[in-house]
C-alpha cells in the first residue's frame, strides 16, 4: 500500500500505522471490524454448506438402507487420513497466525503456511485418488452407475450428494490454498507484524471454517451403519 | 490489543483431543448402538467443531459480539436443520415416493 502514510498527517500529531485504513480509529478497532466482517462471512457458508447437509438429512431419513449401503463404498481408512492431515493442516495454519502475532521472522510464517499448503495438497491428492476409484468402480451418478439392483435408483443420490459435498469442499481448500500463497507473498514482503496481523487472522478463520466442514462431512458419508449390512 | 497470544501448549493439546476424537468415532462407528450411532457420531462431531471454533478460531478470546455472531449463525443453521426436517418427519412423503 501507501509508504508514505507513515508521515505525519495534518491535523494530528503522531503518524499512521501504514495499514491502518483511514474510516478506522485505531489498529484495536480496526482488526475488531475486520475479524466480526469474515464471521458474517462464514455466516454465509454455514447457511450455504447447511442446504447441502439439510439434503442429506432428508433422504437419509427417506433412504437409511440405501445410504448405509452406498456409504460402505467409501474408503474408509483414506477418509480418516485425510480428516487427520486436515486436523494436522488446522494447526500449522493455528501456528502461522501465531507466528505473526508475536512478531516472529517473516521466514518462520511461510514456512508454517507453507506447511499448511503442503497438507492442503496431500488432502486433495488422496481425494482425487478416491475420485478416481469411483470413477472406476461406475460409482459416478449417470448412465454407467453400477450398483446392487435394490438400492440402485437412491444409492445414486448418495453419490450425487457425496461428489457434490466433498467437491464444494475441495473447492474450498483450493480457493484457501490461493489465500495462502496470498498471504505468504505478504508476510515476505514484512507486512506482518506484532500490531497488524489481521489478514492472516482472516485467512486462518477461513481455513478452520473448511477444517470444521470436513470434520462434519467425514463421519455423515464415511460412518453410516458400518457395524450392520452385509 | 485484541489480539490474546495463546500457548503452544494449547493449540498442541487441542490437536492431539482431535485426533483421539477422530480415530474415537472411527471405531465407535463399528459398534451396533443403534441409533446412537448417528447421535455419537455428531455428538463427537460437534464437541470437534467446538474445540476449532474456541481455540484455533480464538472465539474464546474474541468480544461478546463476535461471539453472538457465532451463535447466531448455528441457531439459525438449527431453524433451517430442525423446521424442515419435523416437516418431513411427520408428513409421511415416503408414501408419496
Amino acid at each position: 500500500m501507501h509508504n508514505e502514510a507513515m508521515a505525519v498527517t495534518p491535523h494530528e500529531s503522531h503518524p499512521h500505522h501504514p495499514a491502518l485504513a483511514h474510516h478506522f480509529d485505531n489498529l484495536e478497532q480496526q482488526t475488531e471490524a475486520t475479524t466480526l466482517g469474515m464471521w458474517v462471512f462464514l455466516l454465509t457458508e454455514i447457511l450455504f454448506f447447511g442446504g447441502l447437509f439439510l439434503v442429506y438429512s432428508v433422504y437419509r431419513y427417506l433412504y437409511p438402507n440405501a445410504f448405509a449401503a452406498a456409504s460402505h463404498e467409501l474408503d474408509i481408512t483414506l477418509g480418516t487420513i485425510n480428516t487427520a492431515v486436515l486436523i494436522g493442516s488446522s494447526l500449522t495454519m493455528a501456528l502461522a497466525v501465531r507466528a505473526a502475532q508475536t512478531g516472529a521472522r517473516p521466514r518462520v510464517i511461510v514456512l508454517l503456511l507453507l506447511a499448511t499448503m503442503l497438507l492442503g495438497g496431500v488432502f486433495l491428492g488422496i481425494k482425487a485418488t478416491e475420485y478416481l476409484h469411483k470413477f472406476a468402480e461406475h460409482h459416478v451418478p449417470g448412465p454407467y452407475f453400477q450398483f446392487e439392483k435394490e438400492y440402485f435408483r437412491e444409492a445414486q443420490i448418495f453419490f450425487s450428494l457425496y461428489f457434490v459435498m466433498t467437491g464444494l469442499h475441495a473447492l474450498h481448500m483450493i480457493i484457501g490454498i490461493g489465500i495462502m500463497l496470498w498471504m505468504s507473498w505478504w508476510a515476505l514482503r514484512g507486512r506482518f507484524s506484532a500490531d497488524y496481523y489481521v489478514p492472516i487472522e482472516v485467512a486462518g478463520l477461513y481455513w478452520h471454517f473448511v477444517d470444521i466442514v470436513w470434520i462434519f462431512l467425514f463421519p455423515l458419508l464415511y460412518l453410516i451403519g458400518r457395524h450392520g449390512v452385509h | 490489543m485484541s489480539g490474546h497470544i495463546v500457548p503452544t501448549r494449547v493449540y498442541y493439546t487441542i490437536f492431539g483431543i482431535l485426533l483421539v476424537m477422530t480415530y474415537l468415532t472411527t471405531q465407535i462407528a463399528y459398534l451396533d448402538l443403534g441409533a446412537f450411532n448417528t447421535v455419537a457420531a455428531l455428538a463427537i462431531a460437534g464437541f470437534k467443531a467446538t474445540l476449532v471454533v474456541l481455540f484455533f478460531m480464538h472465539v474464546k478470546y474474541s468480544t461478546r459480539l463476535t461471539k453472538l455472531a457465532v451463535l447466531g449463525g448455528l441457531y439459525w443453521l438449527l431453524i433451517l436443520l430442525t423446521i424442515t426436517l419435523t416437516d418431513y418427519m411427520t408428513r409421511h412423503w415416503r408414501s408419496y415416493g
